[in-house]
């Protein structure tokens, strides 16, 4: 600070800006941002232009039109007489579904491959590699596309099903069919239903608002003994017996609920062209989901491999010598750490299924590539707004995906004091 | 990050829209070939022969667009479009004319920006079902399985067919023909549904064409026809009177056997405009005099082009129909050569 108050002021010549080190790199970046800034604006003012000279505007009135078009699978209410605005949220709920089952499966089999592949079991360890090798290095939608395939060539068309000699039949007590428009399974449903909610955009089931607040009172119940019982055991050294109050508080208020909501299943049967009630799970959702799972689970499993191995064998042989057990050593003692260096990279393996889930369009899952990107588009012709659109709701979901990821990584990272 | 993206959607979007204004007269002729658009593979109407040659009822409209700009019908480079990507494809330059079964319609018309210079085909929606399936109407496929390519006029019809008749459907999206044909005839789904033409020339495909029906209901009118991009009038003239000489050669009885003889002149004024015999119709629209002639001869006239790529002697096997010439009960009528 002494030195530059020392310069004297006042002799500042323009030359300075260029050949002064104070002022030089402010000058290039200045020089910079400029240029960048033009270049920007020459080529909106190039679109803008030659979209007009194409006798094109650039407007989003579209959105609230009608559709026109059907969609398969909706978890809101769809039809065809609604806008495309509301075509793009069924979309969005579509690629948000199948992103967090395949996060979910992702997550499951990378960590069971990534600890596998570190098994001292010589088999073990090797089909691990076997399975992160060939799944990494193959393109993921040579795998939806396969997957997809085989889902529709070798399971049995639902007529299949039908007449006195079926060469198809029912799985699991027949409740579950395999065929080759997708897995049906049973659906369960309420008799004596609390209805619906209706909150502008979409309804929410009164039930499930039920079954989630009996869930969360009893999930803090049950924290309430588990912190009583280690109260306990510190006053007294011997920790009390509290499996069986916490089977009563988790389990008995559900089971009450579901059955004074008359909770049961209905089975598919086949009914007219295709299996009716129960829940159909399309080839196109599982194909999607499966392949994005196998494929990016190959990746969470390498990064769960390079976070054991980070953590120093020190540790494992200290944990043995307190006399740990092999399985708390891994829960007490690797993973913690291990999961400071595994947290970072599975958010970007997040972000790509999230991303990667645009591939949907290879199988027709009707995500928001395929709704708003796909016939939306191709319907209003709107290329730009729909494209610019797409990115943005991608980069939003994405930047919320990542920002949640990024609060439990802060939760589990290295805290220094 | 967000700047990224947004620079690199202007480039694309400045790039694609680069060659807006332009005399694609001039283009094509400097090139010295035409870039036309057509299906990714339609039996009868655009498809690769066995020696990889582009064949078909909407290809030979490319050819004599060809014929009659730069004088040889082999100087066609075809582009392969899915529904999804065609529009895209004329809009960017990409291709000079786009004759790929498409349908007429009037937001495509305005608000696409494309113009239709005619139809070649007219055209309906249809359906087709196995025939062990056992359904003789469209009113019984209530709750069935439809295969649909998506992107196309075809999915807002089944739509509102299904919704009119208080019927439900499972609609599964797909985004091209053959891949349409390959679930279709796995069973994955109970009905296929586009044009009559395109089921008529899909189901000639099949290893069984007779296990496979066409229901009798067409829920739709679908006039196809060859589109180009709107605000250059003077090449949208050249497709829809090379596309209207076809026709009218029909009518007054030229054809590709007759065609040189009648080129030495007749007593029929009207042959001999459309010849260049007579008259000077091709300056008009900046071509040569044989203009016409050229276009007639790379195929034949349209009842030749019908006749050999779709018509009731090839494995399609589709009647004339609503696509007869109007002195024959039909649609196909051209405004008089004069």
């Amino acid at each position: 600070m002494a030195l530059t108050a020392d310069i004297p002021k006042g002799n500042f010549r323009l030359s300075m800006l260029l050949y002064d080190t104070r002022y030089r790199s402010i000058t290039i970046q200045v020089v910079f941002l400029m240029l960048f800034m033009a270049g920007a604006a020459w080529l909106v003012d190039n679109a803008v232009q030659n979209l007009h000279n194409l006798g094109k505007d650039f407007n989003y009135s579209f959105l609230g039109s009608r559709a026109g078009y059907d969609i398969n699978q909706t978890f809101i209410q769809y039809n065809s007489n609604s806008t495309h605005a509301r075509a793009m949220l069924v979309g969005l709920l579509n690629t948000i579904f199948v992103s967090v089952l395949a996060c979910a499966l992702a997550t499951v089999l990378g960590v069971i491959a990534g600890v596998l592949r570190l098994s001292k079991n010589w088999v073990v360890a090797k089909l691990m590699t076997v399975y992160v090798e060939t799944f990494r290095n193959v393109p993921v939608l040579l795998w939806i596309i396969l997957i997809f395939a085989v889902m529709t060539e070798s399971t049995p068309a639902p007529n299949a099903f039908r007449g006195e000699t079926p060469t198809a039949s029912m799985s699991l007590f027949d409740s579950i069919a395999v065929t080759n428009r997708g897995v049906y399974i049973p659906e369960p449903v309420f008799s004596n239903s609390l209805g619906n909610i209706d909150i502008g955009i979409f309804l929410i089931s009164n039930d499930l608002l039920a079954i989630l607040a009996v869930l969360i009172a009893s999930i803090y119940v049950n924290r309430l003994i588990l912190r009583n019982a280690t109260a306990v055991q510190y006053a007294t050294g011997i920790r009390p017996v509290t499996w069986w109050k916490s089977v009563l508080v988790l389990v008995v208020p559900v089971i009450v609920l579901l059955f004074a909501l008359g909770f049961h299943v209905i089975k598919p049967e086949l009914k007219g062209f295709n299996f009716q009630g129960g829940i159909q799970m399309r080839n196109s959702l599982i194909s999607l989901w499966l392949a994005l799972s196998i494929y990016t689970g190959a990746f969470i499993a390498e990064n769960v491999r390079a976070g054991i191995l980070a953590v120093s064998k020190g540790q494992t042989e200290a944990a043995s010598a307190l006399g740990l057990r092999p399985s708390r050593t891994m829960k007490l003692v690797i993973l913690p750490q291990a999961l400071r260096v595994i947290v970072p990279p599975l958010i970007s393996q997040y972000l790509n299924i999230t991303k990667n889930s645009s591939l949907a369009i290879a199988v027709g899952y009707m995500d928001l590539r395929s709704t708003l990107g796909g016939i939306t588009l191709n319907q209003t012709g709107r290329e730009l707004e729909a494209m610019l659109l797409m990115m943005l709701i991608y980069l939003i979901l994405s930047l919320m995906i990542s920002s949640a990821m990024n609060l439990y990584n802060r939760s589990v990272k290295m805290k220094e004091r | 990050m967000k700047k990224a993206l947004f620079l690199g959607t202007m480039t694309v979007a400045g790039l694609a829209a680069g060659v807006a204004a332009a005399d694609t007269l001039g283009d094509v002729k400097a090139r010295g070939n035409l870039n036309c658009g057509v299906s990714t593979g339609l039996a009868g109407f655009s498809a690769p022969d066995a020696n990889g040659e582009w064949q078909g009822f909407d290809v030979a409209v490319c050819r004599a667009v060809a014929a009659a700009v730069v004088g040889d019908p082999a100087k066609v480079k075809f582009t392969p479009l899915t529904a999804q990507t065609r529009f895209s494809a004329l809009a960017s330059g990409e291709i000079d004319v786009l004759s790929r079964n498409t349908t007429w319609t009037f937001s495509r018309d305005a608000d696409l920006g494309f113009t239709f210079v005619g139809v070649n085909y007219y055209d309906g929606q249809g359906f087709m079902v196995p025939k062990a399936l056992g359904v003789s109407s469209a009113k019984e496929l209530s709750g069935a399985t439809v295969c649909i390519q998506t992107g196309t006029t075809t999915e807002l019809n089944l739509a509102d067919y299904f919704r009119k008749n208080n019927m439900q459907y499972e609609p599964v999206p797909i985004e091209s023909n053959a891949e349409a044909q390959q679930q279709y005839l796995a069973g994955a789904c109970d009905v296929y549904t586009t044009d009559a033409s395109g089921l008529a020339s899909t189901r000639a495909t099949f290893a069984n064409p007779d296990d496979h029906i066409l229901l009798p209901e067409i829920i739709s009118k679908e006039p196809l026809g060859p589109l180009v991009r709107q605000g250059d009038d003077k090449w949208a003239d050249i497709v829809r009177w090379t596309l209207n000489a076809l026709i009218a050669a029909e009518e007054y009885g030229i054809t590709s056997a007759n065609i040189e003889e009648l080129a030495k002149g007749t007593e029929n004024p009207e042959i001999n405009r459309v010849l260049g015999k007579e008259g000077d119709l091709g300056a008009m629209i900046g071509l040569d005099a044989a203009w016409a002639h050229r276009a007639i001869a790379a195929n034949g006239n349209y009842g030749e082009i019908f006749a050999a790529t779709i018509g009731e002697s090839t494995p399609i096997g589709l009647a004339r129909g609503l696509n007869a010439q109007w002195t024959q009960g039909g649609l196909q009528y051209s405004p008089p050569f004069r």
